[in-house]
């Protein structure tokens, strides 16, 4: 088993507690900007799309990656833009009367 | 510079952006500092996107630009439909997640950079079979979600069998593939069984078990990215990903607690299959309706009153008569909350953003522990376009396919008035026994009309 695997198998169980540890905590009115939100930050993968797209050792990654590219920036974009929009309209009764 | 040098750079750029990842979460936990999750979410993203544009891997430019202007361009439309469409705009964003997981996935073992090993190409196969059928099932679910494709279930004689087959055929290329990593042409074709068993793995489910299937495929879409991670060994992948998947997860287990079932249950149980039977045998019973008129009275004369908003409420676009209708009750000085079930709507959270969005207070929206002990000191519960989760089968009817879910207890409230189109039977088929009962009133209507209807009672000329 390569050394790489163990040292990211580390970081994935502790990322994984972190994240059990902050969602639990998200209140269950905010559920829909959750799931855009974590869409957007798991849109991240976009790094290593640009990699493979801009490598360019073969036609074939390319294309691939320049797919990946756009498929994954656009719900960075996408997912980051919408979790705003809903966020804004949840209002409290006391900041309404304002 | 030297290449080292830069290549820590980069890391530490991907570092502060795990920094804010979980920070951008960890301000969710509050309406209030909400949005500075978003913004702590898109530096560390913009951080780390460009960082990766001086990583001297790059000899090519020309297509990273033109897939980010293309992504930017689907994106943004993407990011500004309407709320009503959020559950397939979700849906949707899912499959683009699992798909560029797949298709780096796929990229890399084409690579070729180094000797593909057994271990690398069991994570690979594995990394690539969880994309893909995530990326069809995402797609289905969406298809369900904008109504192209049939909300209710879709299922066959031994359904169940063809699709573990299916997915049994893609896990034995990919072990043939770990066997001998050298037989590359198996590797399209367990591609496209993976693709495949995602749409089997989604069609059978019905909508109603929607809110469940999105934060499954949610968590599909996390762990490929993470499994990503391992195979490029990329830390803030692994990290993004773990994050994503654990959300998507928490989201699952919450929604299958809400409607006491199990995950397999939820995937093979093919829900509404049931209920046939169950609806044809039940006998005439005498329901009690009323008019517009009648429920204003009722409402203006009470004191406190607690509306329940379902998947209905969405379908009619009701929620902007709703926010009237609070804004005349509070006005008359009535205590007006509303009720959320976890599982109402068609996506965790779906009613309170429709409610938000047509700004009604989120200290109104009460969830479903909280309130359920008010509705016996409630004078009037009002149902608006939803049903199963406020059926008291669930509660005392052992027979019932829904025995055991949680429900909103609205059948202790002094009144009951349901807004409903007919008496058809709701989504999953199931009768619910509270519209028979002597204390409730069947508003027969559209929500809309309906609520409107109610809204012009009590300010009208009176």
């Amino acid at each position: 088993m390569p050394a790489d695997f163990i040292s990211n198998l580390y970081v994935f169980i502790l990322a994984g507690f972190v994240g059990f540890e902050v969602i639990r905590r998200v209140s269950p009115l905010l559920h829909t900007p959750l799931m855009s939100l974590t869409n957007a930050l798991d849109a991240i993968v976009v790094v290593a799309a640009i990699i493979i797209a801009g490598r360019h050792e073969t036609t074939l990654t390319t294309v691939l990656g320049a797919i990946a590219v756009a498929a994954s920036f656009s719900n960075m974009v996408g997912g980051f833009l919408i979790t705003d929009r809903m966020l804004r309209m949840f209002k409290s009764g006391r900041s309404k009367q304002s | 510079m030297t290449a080292l040098a830069l290549q820590q750079y980069l890391d530490f750029a991907y570092i502060i952006a795990v920094i804010l990842f979980i920070l951008s979460l960890r301000f969710l936990s509050s309406p209030a500092s909400a949005r500075w999750g978003v913004l702590a979410g898109e530096i560390g993203a913009a951080l780390a996107v460009a960082a990766t544009l001086f990583n001297p891997e790059l000899v090519q430019y020309k297509w990273i630009l033109i897939a980010l202007i293309v992504g930017a361009g689907v994106g943004i439309p993407l990011g500004l439909v309407h709320m009503t469409a959020v559950p397939q705009r979700t849906a949707l964003s899912h499959a683009f997640g699992a798909l560029s997981a797949a298709m780096i996935g796929i990229a890399e073992y084409y690579v070729g950079t180094a000797p593909v090993t057994r271990f690398e190409m069991g994570e690979i196969a594995l990394e690539v079979i969880i994309g893909s059928l995530t990326f069809t099932g995402s797609l289905i679910a969406a298809g369900k979600l904008q109504e192209l494709l049939p909300q209710r279930p879709i299922v066959y004689r031994g359904q169940n069998i063809v699709s573990l087959s299916v997915l049994a055929g893609a896990l034995g290329l990919a072990v043939a593939l770990v066997v001998n990593p050298a037989h590359a042409m198996l590797f399209p074709v367990m591609v496209i069984v993976a693709l495949i068993f995602g749409v089997l793995l989604v069609t059978p489910i019905g909508g109603a078990d929607m809110p469940t299937v999105i934060s499954l495929l949610n968590s599909y879409a996390g762990f490929s990215a993470a499994l990503l991670g391992f195979v490029l060994n990329s830390k803030v992948l692994v990290v993004a990903g773990a994050l994503d998947g654990s959300s998507g997860f928490i989201l699952s287990l919450i929604m299958c607690k809400a409607m006491n079932r199990s995950f397999t249950n939820v995937m093979f149980g093919a829900f509404g299959q049931v209920q046939v039977s169950a609806a044809a045998q039940k006998e005439e019973r005498v329901v009690r309706s009323a008019t517009p008129e009648e429920a204003a009275a009722i409402l203006a004369a009470a004191n406190k009153v607690v509306i329940v908003p379902g998947y209905g409420m969405a379908v009619a676009q009701a929620q902007h008569k709703v926010r009237e209708l609070y804004d005349v009750l509070t006005k008359k000085g009535i205590d007006v909350r509303f009720a959320i079930h976890p599982v109402a709507g068609r996506m965790p959270g779906h009613m309170n953003v429709l409610l938000a969005e047509a700004d009604i207070p989120y200290d109104r929206l009460i969830e479903m522990d909280e309130i359920n002990g008010d509705f016996a000191q409630t004078d009037v519960a009002l149902i608006i376009g939803a049903n199963d989760v406020t059926n008291p089968a669930a509660r005392n009817d052992q027979t019932s396919p829904i025995f055991g879910m949680p429900i909103l207890d609205v059948d202790k409230a002094h009144t009951v008035m349901v807004i409903k189109r007919s008496m058809n039977p709701g989504f999953a088929g199931i009768d619910n026994p509270l519209y028979y009962f002597d204390r409730t009133l069947m508003l027969f209507g559209d929500a809309k009309q309906f609520v409107g209807g109610i809204v012009r009672e009590l300010t009208g000329g009176h």
